[in-house]
């Protein structure tokens, strides 16, 4: 078998020669360009080269800080790299001036730095020390947000492609033994063994076999895969390769939701790259394995990430899941023996290969073994995306690393799991966080998205929500769920409405519990988790919309009522004039009032009055 | 000689882009999707004409070719505005006001979910996550993703788009 040595060499010396440079790099994945990275960008490409400064220029993907974006790294050679915030174009000019110029970082803006092996500066956080970072692992997301992903050399710098030509040495059987140990299980929400799954499909009989990456990251709130995919998308394409090597594969798919055209691209450029260093297509390293991949862009349903209604999309067919058993582990795509695992799942394989299992069974719990990316949304101070070791509780990761609710309100509630998870209320925050706790309280795990809600939160509404969208993107082929989600939806809009009755309640629970019980695929069975727990938990919540006509959140318009505090109403007449049903009426300099019957809750009083005079409750 | 403009030659031109798309995937398993996303590509929307024609190279009944079209949220039967806005509803959006950002982007353009402006310059559609929460709520007008919006600020990104 043919080695690596001289072109990693080659590529470690390239990067080791890129990093002694003073260098700028901006954080271009999706989140980084929508705040405006790219602007960012364009204004140090311009002021470097008008005034002759010695840096380079480099872009790397998302370090995990959505709500510092856009986010500058600078690093002088031997000192320590200093990664700054909320960098727009007209912060650079005095950027520039001061960390590259003047040798002196802007301490005001910086996040945080990565000493490395140089001394840290004072008075800019270590990252390691700061609260979104302390709790936190960096193993699969380790090279985002430090690498290009755009170049396998600095990849392949960074010990890309090590974890297979590993395995390539190894026996077959090994490989799946060694994920087995691990203890790693699917990262997409199911949590099924990946070693497992891997040994199934070695063992099914057919002429061809494939290995399927899932990257449909369809549930609202969760961005994990989109970041990995543009982050590192080649440990993506070598996980694929070392499962496919060890389950008998030589075709690939990756089926990536057409709403991450970057994802797409990078991934198209890792595939080009891995294939012209003979790390993907025939005969790969000499070793007799062939693999190649393809991508395949989802057309928008949310229902394809279940996986065999996702086998079925690829063969060109409406995206239906099919009934199980045959699991695809025996008829996968095309009728054929096939391996699916998520993104993320794959993207852990390459270093658990590289450091073995006893490392990544190092972290996590008895039962959950490893790290988790998960995506931190919603009514957090701190959004963003951070990997942390399985049993951390909710508390850690939303007042540590999430630093709390914004404008210090109270926390309320937080949704795992997306539209098949639940939501979890303030006595479960220290409940740690693996596949079997998060279920015995009835959410899951799920890909990872974890929505955090305040005070302000109607938790009837939220539950609404998600079968609004449960029930648009319900397939139809079973009547559970094609039936239930719209019969569930209308009875949850007449609560909202102020229409609800109290044995209402019962039929929602009824429901639930037919449809988990009978559905066919998971979005099916999993669909009623928002209302089951938020009727568990919050029960006051609906009783009050059903009995006393009242949101206590007061988020359900129709039972809200706007009213004028007349001690605080100073007649400007400002809200008389945004008024556009002519509800307000009131002489000058007089308080005004509100006729309830011609107001129509669109709430533009509230908007433009400067004293606060109006409420709704 | 001048240019002709009874749209002869750019009919003539997609037609032949559409022969190249079926020269590339008439014998691939599986290439009905990826088909219908370039036909979309090179039309704008899918005509009945341009189904039919697909299901007659892909050697595949017409109601197939039609029922796989209308599964996927993707793809669009009527033709669509030549920059596609999507104001995300998800979760995240959701909380932090993403229905205001879709309220003013209906006013700002004077079409309702899935209208087109009668100019055909915008086609506004909700979506139910983009992956941007960090930056919620957003929206993407084509590839481009906007984040941290505020319902002041949609009219005038709008306007960038030509």
């Amino acid at each position: 078998m043919q080695n690596l040595n001289e072109v990693r060499g080659k590529y470690q010396q390239q990067y080791k020669e890129k990093i002694a440079r003073p260098r700028i790099v901006v954080g271009l994945g999706t989140c980084g360009i929508a705040a405006g990275g790219d602007k960012v960008m364009a204004a140090l490409k311009e002021q470097v080269a008008a005034r002759g400064l010695d840096a380079d220029i480099d872009f790397t993907s998302c370090i995990g800080m959505c709500y510092r974006e856009p986010m500058v790294e600078i690093a002088l050679p031997g000192l320590p790299a200093v990664i700054y915030g909320d960098i727009f174009p007209d912060k650079v000019e005095k950027l520039l001036e001061g960390h590259i110029v003047n040798k002196t970082p802007v301490l005001e803006w910086a996040a945080f730095q990565i000493p490395g092996d140089a001394a840290p500066y004072e008075g800019i956080e270590v990252m390691e020390q700061t609260s979104y970072y302390s709790k936190q692992v960096r193993s699969v997301t380790s090279r985002l947000g430090r690498t290009n992903p755009e170049t396998i050399v600095d990849y392949m710098a960074t010990g890309g492609y090590e974890g297979l030509e590993k395995a390539l040495a190894m026996d077959r059987l090994d490989v799946i033994e060694e994920v087995k140990k691990s203890g790693l299980r699917g990262r997409g929400g199911g949590g099924f063994p990946t070693g497992v799954k891997w040994s199934f499909v070695y063992g099914a009989q057919g002429e061809k076999k494939y290995a399927v990456c899932n990257a449909d990251e369809g549930d609202p709130g969760a961005f994990m895969d989109r970041s990995v995919l543009e982050g590192d998308p080649h440990a993506v394409l070598e996980g694929m390769a070392i499962a496919g090597f060890a389950i008998g594969a030589d075709e690939g798919y990756i089926y990536c939701r057409a709403e991450y055209p970057l994802a797409i691209k990078r991934l198209n450029m890792a595939i080009a790259e891995a294939e012209a260093h003979g790390l993907l297509g025939d005969n790969i390293l000499e070793s007799g394995f062939s693999f190649r991949v393809k991508i395949k862009a989802g057309a928008g349903a949310f229902v394809c990430g279940e996986e065999t209604a996702l086998l079925n999309s690829i063969e060109g067919l409406r995206g239906m899941p099919r009934v199980r058993p045959p699991f695809p582990a025996h008829k996968g795509l095309f009728g054929l023996p096939t391996v699916l695992n998520n993104v993320e799942t794959y993207a852990n394989v390459p270093f658990i290969i590289r450091n073995g299992s006893d490392w990544y069974a190092g972290m996590g719990t008895e039962k959950s073994k490893g790290s988790k990316v998960f995506c931190l949304t919603g009514k957090v101070n701190n959004t963003g995306l951070m990997e942390v070791p399985m049993g951390i509780t909710l508390r850690d990761i939303i007042f540590t690393i999430g630093g709390g609710i914004q404008e210090d309100k109270k926390f309320k509630a937080v949704q795992s799991g997306g539209p098949s998870g639940g939501c979890i209320p303030t006595e479960h925050l220290d409940t740690p966080i693996d596949y079997d706790s998060l279920g015995a309280i009835g959410s899951i795990m799920g890909s990872g998205g974890l929505v955090v809600m305040d005070e302000g939160t109607c938790m009837v509404d939220v539950a609404k929500f998600f079968l609004n969208f449960t029930q648009l993107e319900s397939c139809g082929k079973c009547t559970p769920c094609r039936e239930g989600t719209k019969r569930m939806l209308e009875i949850l809009q007449r609560i909202c409405d102020g229409e609800g009755e109290i044995e209402d309640l019962d039929t929602l629970e009824r429901l639930c519990r037919v449809i988990k019980s009978s559905a066919l695929c998971g979005l099916g069975q999993t669909c009623p988790n928002p209302i089951a727990t938020t009727m568990r938990y919050f029960k006051d919540e609906y009783v009050a919309h059903i009995k006393d006509k009242r949101c206590p959140a007061g988020v359900c318009k129709a039972l809200l009522q706007y009213t004028i505090l007349e001690d605080k109403c100073t007649g400007c007449g400002v809200c008389l004039r945004a008024c556009p049903s002519g509800a307000i009426t009131g002489e000058k300099k007089k308080p005004h009032t509100i006729d309830i019957d011609l107001c129509i809750k669109c709430g533009a009083c509230i908007q433009k009055c400067k004293f606060d005079a109006i409420v709704k409750k | 000689m001048a240019s002709c403009s009874c749209g002869e030659t750019t009919d003539q031109s997609k037609e032949a882009a559409m022969q190249k798309v079926f020269d590339q995937y008439r014998d691939i398993k599986g290439g009905l999707i990826p088909v219908l996303q370039e036909a979309q590509d090179i039309y704008g929307y899918l005509p009945k004409e341009v189904l039919q024609q697909i299901a007659k190279e892909m050697k595949l009944p017409y109601s197939n070719v039609f029922g796989v079209c209308t599964f996927y949220a993707q793809f669009h039967l009527k033709p669509r505005g030549r920059n596609i806005i999507r104001i995300c509803l998800g979760t995240a959006c959701h909380v932090r006001g993403g229905a205001k950002i879709f309220e003013a982007a209906q006013e700002a353009l004077g079409v309702g979910q899935g209208g087109t402006t009668e100019d055909l310059r915008f086609t506004l559609e909700t979506v139910a996550c983009i992956g941007a929460c960090g930056l919620s709520p957003c929206m993407m007008v084509n590839d481009n993703t906007h984040g941290r919006l505020k319902p002041q600020e949609v009219a005038g990104i709008f306007e960038t788009y030509k």
